[in-house]
């Protein structure tokens, strides 16, 4: 499915620019996104390594392995193909509750913690585990309690109630997680694509 | 008063973090230093593993959003909003919602610049940048620092998350700000 995607984005837009007669913004744009890809991977570093090092310390004084043992109950029914208090569930709520108090610097690297532990359970390493879309299903629609950069643009231009908006993204959000939680579900328990573990 | 409050979090959390975390190793003695850096060690390898990933779905989203496809995708389903109620300048937004994250809040800031923070476009614009992340961006980030190319139903699963998200926004800012 993905490479579809990826195909039909880039020949769509490379036929259209042709049609419009101008075809010289593919070369800038492919260029100019190509070296944006590696600067924002360059700024991860810094960020990867502080978060990572700061987990390493959570993970050997037993703080990981006692989060999961906390939320035990839901992470069970979520991701059945993981086994309780194994680390990969603490990097899971570590990364989703860092994303709802708006840390997205910090998420990112629980995040791909996370991964990592979760592809030492996965049977076809090029493919993703059942955990792992549940786990990104969460993670993509996941509530976050403050909105900081849009407030932040709000107070910018001026509005009378920059805050308004909180309730509203809460509302939205929350919606959007059920349907991935509950899309995800019948995926993984109905569909045909369901059978790996 | 509430934004008082969420800005006192957000400047708390991470010093917190900061302190809580090796201030519990030490009670555990933890080698904090040393497993510090054991573990930012690991930073440096999976920032790096990422990059053909993310330049692959990079280059492929800037040529369909540069070459105007993307504003002809916006137009197609144009009809659509009407149905839903959605003033149709905001549809952009939600066609790149999931796309690239740092679009969108170029494209919601334009929005209220022209309508205003607070007028109905403005909020709407707000609630939706607020609303679900970027679904291709995470894919491809979180799935490329494990080396995972086939993705099974994830980004199918995150697209429907996003238009559940994009309509939930609009019914609600109908419902509280009209």
């Amino acid at each position: 499915m993905l490479n579809i995607v990826w195909f039909l984005l880039l020949a769509s837009g490379i036929i259209v620019a042709a049609l419009n007669g101008n075809i010289e913004v593919v070369s800038e744009a492919a260029l100019s996104a190509a070296q944006g890809a590696v600067k924002i991977c360059i700024d991860l570093v810094g960020i990867m390594a502080l978060w990572l090092g700061i987990m390493k310390i959570a993970e050997k004084g037993g703080l990981i392995q006692a989060l999961a043992r906390l939320m035990k109950p839901l992470m069970l029914r979520l991701f059945p193909g993981i086994p309780p208090e194994h680390p990969a569930l603490g990097a899971i709520i570590l990364n989703l509750s860092a994303n709802i108090l708006g840390l997205g610097n910090a998420a990112t690297p629980f995040g791909m913690r996370a991964m990592q532990e979760m592809q030492k359970l996965n049977t076809d390493s090029s493919e993703a585990s059942t955990a792992m879309c549940t786990f990104l299903a969460l993670n993509t629609s996941c509530i976050t309690l403050i909105p900081a950069t849009i407030i932040g643009v709000r107070v910018s231009l001026g509005s009378t109630n920059p805050t308004e908006i909180v309730g509203a993204c809460i509302f939205a959000t929350s919606i959007a997680m059920l349907m991935a939680v509950s899309l995800d579900y019948w995926f993984r328990t109905r569909s045909p694509w369901g059978g790996k573990g | 008063m509430l934004l008082s409050i969420l800005t006192l979090i957000s400047q708390w959390a991470i010093p917190f973090l900061l302190l809580a975390v090796p201030l519990y190793g030490m009670f555990k003695k933890v080698p904090v230093y040393e497993s510090f850096v054991e573990g930012a060690e690991q930073g440096f390898y999976t920032a790096v593993k990422i990059i053909p990933f993310l330049v692959g779905m990079m280059v492929a989203i800037s040529v369909f959003r540069a070459s105007g496809a993307m504003d002809y995708l916006s137009r197609a389903v144009a009809p659509l909003t009407a149905l839903i109620g959605a003033p149709s300048e905001i549809l952009p937004l939600a066609v790149m919602r999931p796309l690239s994250g740092s679009a969108v809040l170029g494209m919601s800031t334009e929005l209220m610049k022209i309508y205003g923070p607070d007028s109905h476009i403005g909020r709407l614009a707000s609630v939706m940048q607020g609303t679900t992340d970027t679904t291709f961006f995470v894919l491809t980030v979180y799935f490329g620092s494990v080396g995972i190319k086939k993705y099974r139903y994830a980004l199918l699963t995150g697209l429907t998350a996003d238009i559940s998200g994009f309509l939930a926004s609009v019914y609600i800012c109908n419902l509280l700000f009209r």
